[in-house]
């Protein structure tokens, strides 16, 4: 026994396999499994277990997957952006012009309040605001801004997009936020010393080591918007669809295999456009 | 005979002694029975499923009271029932489906067949889920007609048959012709063609439901409409015929003739009484629920007839014993015409109208079945006025409706070609 616990191959190992084995279980298991099925056959009610890329070919041989490719990245993009400056923004605002330890937790503890509702419920609510009756244009209406109800505010991708930068912007703030409080104030106090005006400090000191909050923040915002499906549907009242739309269309018509099939692709591109995202900034080394 | 003999140890006196006894106990057990039969159904559960125009609370609590034991409701939508039916048969005791569901999933074996003996009111069932004739005199419409996929061979039973066999897939209770409904009050005008759905008129401001095999039917009346295709079988279209329907609308969907698409009963609702949509399909309760509101809203006849739908309960093939016998018998209820005047309410017909009769008011029965002028307020049965004295029924009478039926809601031989288009065209 002592024998055992003093070799440090066998403890070291004996530390990692529990982890190892919840991720064998819950993560690399229901993949493989994804991924055997997305070879099956379905007929109308049944699965039929068999080798063959029908599923693959008919997903890449329609110019309908192509176009949900597409809008997938475009969602993704654009709410990355806006989650971005608005995310920044707010964290910078945050971090360097609240003076008191307390007033910074408060203000951060006020961002969090929309996450006490369910994700749906905030999504949700947008829609009679946004609709063809709804507050903003009858607002717009009687300030005399328009005289038509604005058709795209409701049931478009503007919609989806304002819906998914509300419900994802904080996974921005958090990040940044955290690595904006750990950087050193009096390197900021030395850029000014050495000249720096104000914009100059933010794109070469505040920026620069608030990359790795960024990266983490740009991960959580675009998983989130390349895997959601209930967005895209609620806010674009069905008429637009991304990947996962594609994928719970697929499941509810009983298609499992298909489902399987493009989730397999949905999950080979997202990694891609991870390990891109990775190239650029090493958050292992800047954490 | 029995001889008495004292040789075997036996008197006359003991025998009947225990024969007495040997009495009292199968007395017992023949008139025992019932008493602990009727004490453990209070203890059954049994569990339906089905989509919301027809899982509703209120006969949950009329089974509790009426039959003692409980029934759980879970009201899913269109695709999610079929998904539960064919996939998951141990989480549900009682589906309640659309025959073109049962099409679907009959062949997985998750349901079984249903004795007719054991059904009270088999025989005031309507002919349109029987022999496929509302009238003797009736044509059958296209598409998947309830009596097609109705019978069963035997017990054990995974095929159709065209004849009353005596074992049915679904014990019918629902049906109902639907069309489109409309905003007459933002129309402004008569409608009364299926191409009104796609006149660029209403650009921005029409709907179709998102439910493959109910939407390809709605689609192919709006195509006949138009007159761009005569289909030879709406209800079994060919790979070309499902190509050029949906062609037809991926096309009116990019030139933004869509607001939205529905899936589940109540975005109907709230797109119609939000203004959002002028013209949709929609089903005959949603119309309710709109003018419950004090909206103005029509399930507008229309030239083309209608297309229309049956639903039924089916039993789960795992159901035995006591569950069973408590399934027949809440079965035979919901036929007995509680149910069914609570349905005719809302605008649907009851599969043993017969029988729901007795549970409305002459003036409701008047309204809702005969198609005549309402002689007071028609309430839903929830209570809300629906229609006052003088009002008529769109569409009118029963007759009137049901025989203007031109397809069935269907599963097509090149069902997953379409469901496939169908999720394109939804992606377009």
């Amino acid at each position: 026994m002592k024998k055992l616990r003093g070799n440090p191959v066998i403890s070291s190992l004996l530390m990692v396999s529990p982890l190892a084995t919840v991720l064998l279980i819950f993560l690399v298991l229901p993949i493989a499994l994804i991924v055997i099925v997305s070879f099956w056959r379905a007929t109308e009610f049944s699965i039929i277990p068999a080798f063959e890329f029908d599923n693959y070919a008919f997903l890449f041989g329609s110019p309908v997957t192509y176009t949900v490719f597409f809008n997938t990245f475009k969602y993704a993009l654009i709410t990355w952006a806006c989650t971005l400056v608005i995310g920044f923004t707010v964290a910078y605002y945050l971090a360097f012009h609240i003076r008191t330890l307390t007033w910074q937790i408060a203000l951060f503890l006020l961002c969090t309040i929309p996450f006490w509702t369910s994700n749906i419920i905030r999504m949700i609510s947008w829609i009679p605001f946004l609709g063809r009756n709804g507050i903003a244009n009858s607002t717009l209406k009687s300030w005399g801004v328009i005289d038509e109800p604005i058709e795209w505010l409701l049931f478009s991708d503007f919609a989806v997009i304002l819906a998914f930068v509300h419900l994802y912007t904080l996974f921005m703030v958090v990040p940044i936020f955290n690595t904006m409080m750990r950087i050193d104030k009096s390197l900021i106090e030395a850029a000014r010393d050495a000249g720096a005006n104000g914009a100059q400090i933010l794109w070469n000191v505040i920026i620069p080591l608030t990359k790795p909050g960024i990266m983490i923040g740009t991960i959580f915002v675009v998983t989130l918007v390349m895997g959601d499906f209930i967005t895209v549907r609620f806010m674009s009242g069905s008429q637009s669809a991304n990947v996962g739309r594609l994928i719970s269309n697929d499941i509810a018509l009983l298609q499992y295999p298909s489902a399987s099939a493009t989730a397999i692709v949905l999950l080979l591109t997202v990694l891609i456009t991870i390990a891109i995202l990775l190239r650029f900034v090493d958050i292992r080394k800047e954490l | 005979m029995t001889k008495f003999t004292s040789r075997n140890g036996l008197s006359r006196r003991t025998l009947l002694k225990g024969a007495a006894s040997t009495a009292i106990a199968a007395g017992s057990t023949t008139l025992g029975a019932p008493m602990v039969w009727a004490q453990n159904i209070k203890d059954v559960t049994l569990r339906q499923f089905g989509t919301g125009v027809s899982n509703l609370n209120d006969v949950a609590d009329k089974v509790k009271e009426d039959l003692g034991f409980t029934l759980e409701m879970t009201a899913l939508d269109t695709d999610s029932v079929t998904q539960r039916a064919a996939t998951q048969p141990n989480s549900f005791d009682i589906a309640d489906i659309e025959y073109f569901i049962c099409k679907k999933v009959w062949a997985a074996g998750n349901l079984q067949a249903m004795d007719t003996s054991k059904i009270d009111n088999y025989d005031k069932i309507a002919g349109t889920f029987r022999s496929g004739l509302l009238t003797p005199e009736s044509t059958i419409a296209q598409g998947t007609a309830p009596h097609t996929v109705g019978f069963t061979s035997g017990a054990n039973g995974t095929d159709f048959v065209q004849e009353e066999s005596g074992w049915m897939t679904l014990i019918p209770t629902i049906y109902n012709a639907d069309t489109l409904g409309i905003r007459p009050d933002l129309i402004g005008r008569p409608i009364s063609n299926w191409s009104e759905l796609l006149n660029p008129e209403f650009k921005g401001k029409a709907s179709i439901l998102d439910i493959s095999s109910i939407g390809i039917m709605d689609m192919a009346m709006v195509v006949e409409s138009m007159g761009e295709y005569t289909y030879p079988d709406k209800g079994n279209m060919t790979k070309e015929e499902i190509d050029l329907t949906i062609g037809i609308f991926t096309e009116a969907k990019k030139n933004g003739q869509f607001r939205a698409f529905w899936k589940s009963f109540d975005e109907s609702v709230n797109l119609m009484a939000s203004g959002e949509v002028v013209i949709q399909s929609m089903w005959s309760p949603a119309i309710t629920a709109v003018k419950s509101q004090g909206i103005p809203c029509v399930y507008q006849p229309l030239e083309e007839g209608y297309r229309s739908w049956g639903g039924g309960l089916g039993i789960s093939a795992a159901l035995s014993g006591i569950e069973l016998d408590a399934a027949y018998e809440y079965i035979n209820w919901y036929l007995s015409g509680w149910v069914g005047g609570y349905l005719m309410r809302q605008g649907y017909y009851s599969a043993v109208p017969e029988t729901s009769k007795a549970f409305m008011s002459e003036d409701e029965w008047g309204f809702w079945y005969e198609g005549k002028a309402a002689t007071g307020d028609i309430l839903s049965p929830t209570g809300d006025k629906l229609a006052g004295a003088g009002e008529v029924r769109d569409g009118g009478a029963f007759l009137e409706r049901m025989g203007s039926v031109v397809c069935w809601n269907s599963v097509m031989d090149e069902n997953q070609y379409m469901v496939r288009k169908w999720n394109e065209f939804i992606a377009a």
